[in-house]
């Protein structure tokens, strides 16, 4: 019989930590799977976050360092301008990436760094049990917002890849989700292209990938891909932002 | 010790107080002595007074700072208020006339000297001032000597055309001035 | 060897880049501005790398990466900025990631002022970050040092794999004074067992401080100690100057040894016995040396510009052998030689 699927050589034969329905494994594995197709994987250094990736490198079968909370657009930063020639890319969630790490990402990518940076953004801090994170929506019920997003006592939802979009430093920003299976497969092309780019030098590359956080969410894990479809989506909606890598 | 003196050069900012210790101190090093420079910095600069501190010995420097100085240049009245109370018995304070009252400090130990008109007049550029106070200066201490300041004037000037004549010019200016 | 009349800042990137500095990564701050100013145009024309951060924690973050992969780096600030560079240097000992510190100190707490102090002993020697470590501390006195001391931390830095710290203060950072450049130039370096350059051929490496699995991480700080107990072993680096007959030591580091020296010298020639021992190194500090000279008829004396924080360190090394004073002044006041003097006859009644 022919083997038609395995695992990818860039993860490693380690049992996930994630929460059941969590959207991290898959998204793990489209990064193992693009670095694969694209030969990398010997020359790749990732930047796990602080949240629920932090344990990335029991799972990426690369070289892979910590940064503190917020800080890899910095460290990646320090490891891509020393080493031109490696492939060096961050994964970080809400909280890290647009929050306590705000002004970290904001320059990294103001400066064009060719790198690539995956947001995983689930609207909350799934890690610490499930706090308002940044992209927390209007209204959404969370462990510190009880009474649902007030944006006159928290503010708004950041749509940070709009932001971004805004500086001239950012090359390629695209938002996707991993709901379905329809949707995987533009997210697997739109990771694979962030990396790509880097490969062929044209800077900086920033992937949004719209997760699902059933448990912090306190949702089934179909009631929590539905409702990224019809709240989660309305906010963050999908498609290519920037791309200046034509 | 034989030698130990402990410069300050203070005048407004722009005076080129920084770079007269620059010299002095380049060369004390050229003539074998150790030294030291330390100068005013930062916020203190903005406004007021600018000044340099430099150290000059044939033993090994301590504390870069002058506690009792010995030698003073005041290329303005506020720096020479500044400073006056400060200096040790029989210091060397000299002093620009060009800007500061003389009859102010009466009975009080100053060379004044105006050195603004003879950078001016004489050597046909204001900003040379602090050359020709560091010529003075140097006159009065007996150190570095003439030849070893003239020589580190040529090499800070020397990428720029014309300046490090004229610098020179100054120094001995200073030098030759009848007090 | 010929000699340049450079500031302390100035012999610092010298040294450093004599070292083989691969990044420099700052944020401006008086009285340390000299440095990502000099390192702005002299890395850049040697094609290295140099990056004005957004923060200082960018910037000592940036170290945290280009060291991770092996690669000569360091930051430097004065003060407020040494305090937000804190998280990093926690995690370079927690990841036992190598990395060096500058710290051009000005008067504190909070934003202070720009003099030259050294109150942030405790904070360089003591841990400063959280968690049980301890970062190696070098004081220069002199632009030589700044030199030295900077060319040497990067081998210390990555021989026992953990943060190292130059503690230097405004002072000796802008003094000019002759340097000698008596280095070699670094430019071959042994590859790393564990730097991260990419798995070809090897297993993928990993670089963290998180440790979760039961009970690993209480074995990971038993490691640690004994890798600090190997530094105080191996590392303590001082100075002693006519402390065998003294009554009086003095124990002062960075710029208050060179105005305490000035003054034991005044107080020699008045006929009263007094030396000077000053560390080198802060962390490991040299309790031995102190307490071998402590005894009957011998007083110590600590000068700092703080409100005394080294002075703890002395008592914990004279050990209730001798009376151990202090002298001092903060928030930018300098010291008189005249003052120290007077504390010396003072003490010697």
């Amino acid at each position: 019989m022919e083997k038609i699927l395995s695992r990818p050589k860039a993860l490693k034969d380690n049992p996930l930590s994630y929460c059941p329905g969590c959207g991290h494994g898959i998204i793990h594995r489209l990064i193992a799977e693009s670095i694969d197709e694209l030969g990398i994987r010997e020359k790749t250094i990732a930047v796990a976050p602080v949240g629920c990736a932090v344990f990335a490198y029991d799972y990426f079968n690369f070289d892979t360092t910590e940064a503190p909370h917020g800080r890899p657009p910095a460290v990646a930063t320090g490891i891509k301008r020393t080493n031109p020639d490696k492939i060096v890319f961050t994964y970080q969630g809400d909280g890290d990436l647009a929050a306590i790490g705000t002004a970290e990402t904001i320059h990294c990518a103001n400066r064009g760094e060719n790198i690539t940076v995956i947001f995983v953004n689930n609207a909350n801090y799934g890690m610490t049990g499930g706090q308002m994170a940044p992209t927390t929506l209007i209204g959404q019920v969370t462990e510190t917002t009880p009474f649902g997003r007030d944006p006159l006592r928290e503010g708004y939802p950041i749509k940070v890849s709009e932001l971004l979009a805004n500086l001239q430093g950012t090359k390629y920003i695209e938002r996707v989700t991993v709901f379905n299976a329809p949707h995987i497969i533009k997210a697997k092309k739109a990771i694979k292209k962030a990396f790509q780019n880097q490969v062929e030098g044209k800077g900086y590359s920033f992937i949004e990938v719209i997760s699902h956080c059933p448990v912090d969410w306190g949702k089934t894990p179909l009631e929590s891909v539905k409702w990224v479809e019809d709240v989660f989506l309305k906010t963050f909606p999908l498609g290519v932002i920037k791309d200046e890598t034509k | 010790m034989k030698t130990y003196n402990e410069i300050i050069i203070a005048g407004f900012g722009g005076q080129g107080v920084l770079l007269a210790g620059n010299i002095l101190a380049q060369s004390a090093m050229e003539e074998g002595l150790n030294t030291t420079w330390f100068p005013s910095y930062g916020a203190e600069m903005r406004g007021g007074t600018a000044n340099s501190t430099v150290i000059i010995s044939d033993d090994e420097i301590g504390s870069p700072i002058a506690f009792n100085p010995s030698g003073l240049i005041a290329l303005n009245a506020l720096s020479l208020d500044k400073f006056l109370p400060r200096m040790s018995e029989n210091a060397v304070i000299i002093a620009n006339s060009s800007i500061i009252n003389e009859d102010d400090y009466k009975n009080k130990n100053i060379i004044f000297i105006p050195i603004s008109e003879i950078a001016d007049k004489e050597i046909g550029n204001i900003r040379a001032a602090n050359m020709v106070a560091v010529g003075a200066l140097i006159k009065a201490l007996n150190v570095p000597a003439l030849d070893n300041v003239l020589n580190a004037v040529k090499n800070a000037f020397a990428k720029k055309e014309g300046l490090s004549e004229l610098n020179i010019k100054a120094v001995k200016a200073g030098y030759d001035y009848k007090i | 060897m010929s000699k340049h009349l450079i500031k302390g800042n100035i012999a610092l990137c010298e040294g450093a880049i004599t070292a083989g500095l691969s990044a420099y990564f700052g944020y401006p701050i008086t009285p340390q501005n000299e440095v990502p100013a000099y390192m702005s145009n002299k890395m850049v024309k040697m094609g290295r790398v140099f990056i004005q951060a957004e923060s200082e924690l960018s910037a000592a973050n940036m170290v945290m990466g280009a060291y991770a992969t092996g690669k000569r780096a360091m930051t430097s600030s004065s003060s407020p900025g040494i305090s937000l560079k804190q998280e990093a240097i926690s995690y370079l000992a927690g990841m036992e990631v190598p990395g060096v510190i500058v710290n051009v100190q000005r008067g504190g707490p909070g934003l202070g002022n720009i003099s030259g102090s050294q109150s942030d002993y405790f904070q360089a020697t003591k841990g400063g970050g959280h968690g049980d470590y301890h970062t190696i501390v070098f004081a220069p006195n002199s632009a030589q040092e700044m030199y030295e001391m900077a060319y040497d931390s990067f081998d210390i830095a990555e021989k026992y794999r953990t943060p190292v710290m130059i503690l230097s203060d405004g002072i000796i950072g802008q003094m000019m004074e002759p340097v000698e450049f008596n280095r070699q130039e670094k430019k071959e370096f042994e590859k790393k067992s564990w730097a991260l350059d990419g798995c070809a051929g090897r297993e993928p490496r990993s670089l963290q401080s998180l440790l979760m699995k039961d009970g690993a991480l209480e074995q990971h700080n038993i490691d640690l100690q004994k890798k600090y107990e190997e530094i105080k072993k191996n590392e303590v680096k001082y100075d002693i100057y006519e402390a065998e007959d003294a009554e009086i030591i003095i124990v002062a580091y960075g710029i208050s040894s060179r105005i305490a020296k000035n003054a034991l010298k005044l107080a020699r020639q008045q006929g009263i016995k007094a030396g000077m021992i000053r560390p080198k190194t802060l962390w490991p500090f040299p309790y031995e040396i102190i307490n071998k000279h402590a005894g009957q008829g011998v007083k110590f004396l600590t000068v700092e510009l703080s409100m005394g924080q080294m002075v703890e360190d002395v008592k914990l090394a004279v050990n209730g052998k001798s009376p151990v004073e202090f002298i001092g002044r903060a928030g930018g006041g300098v010291i008189t030689v005249q003052a120290v003097l007077n504390k010396i006859t003072e003490l010697k009644k």
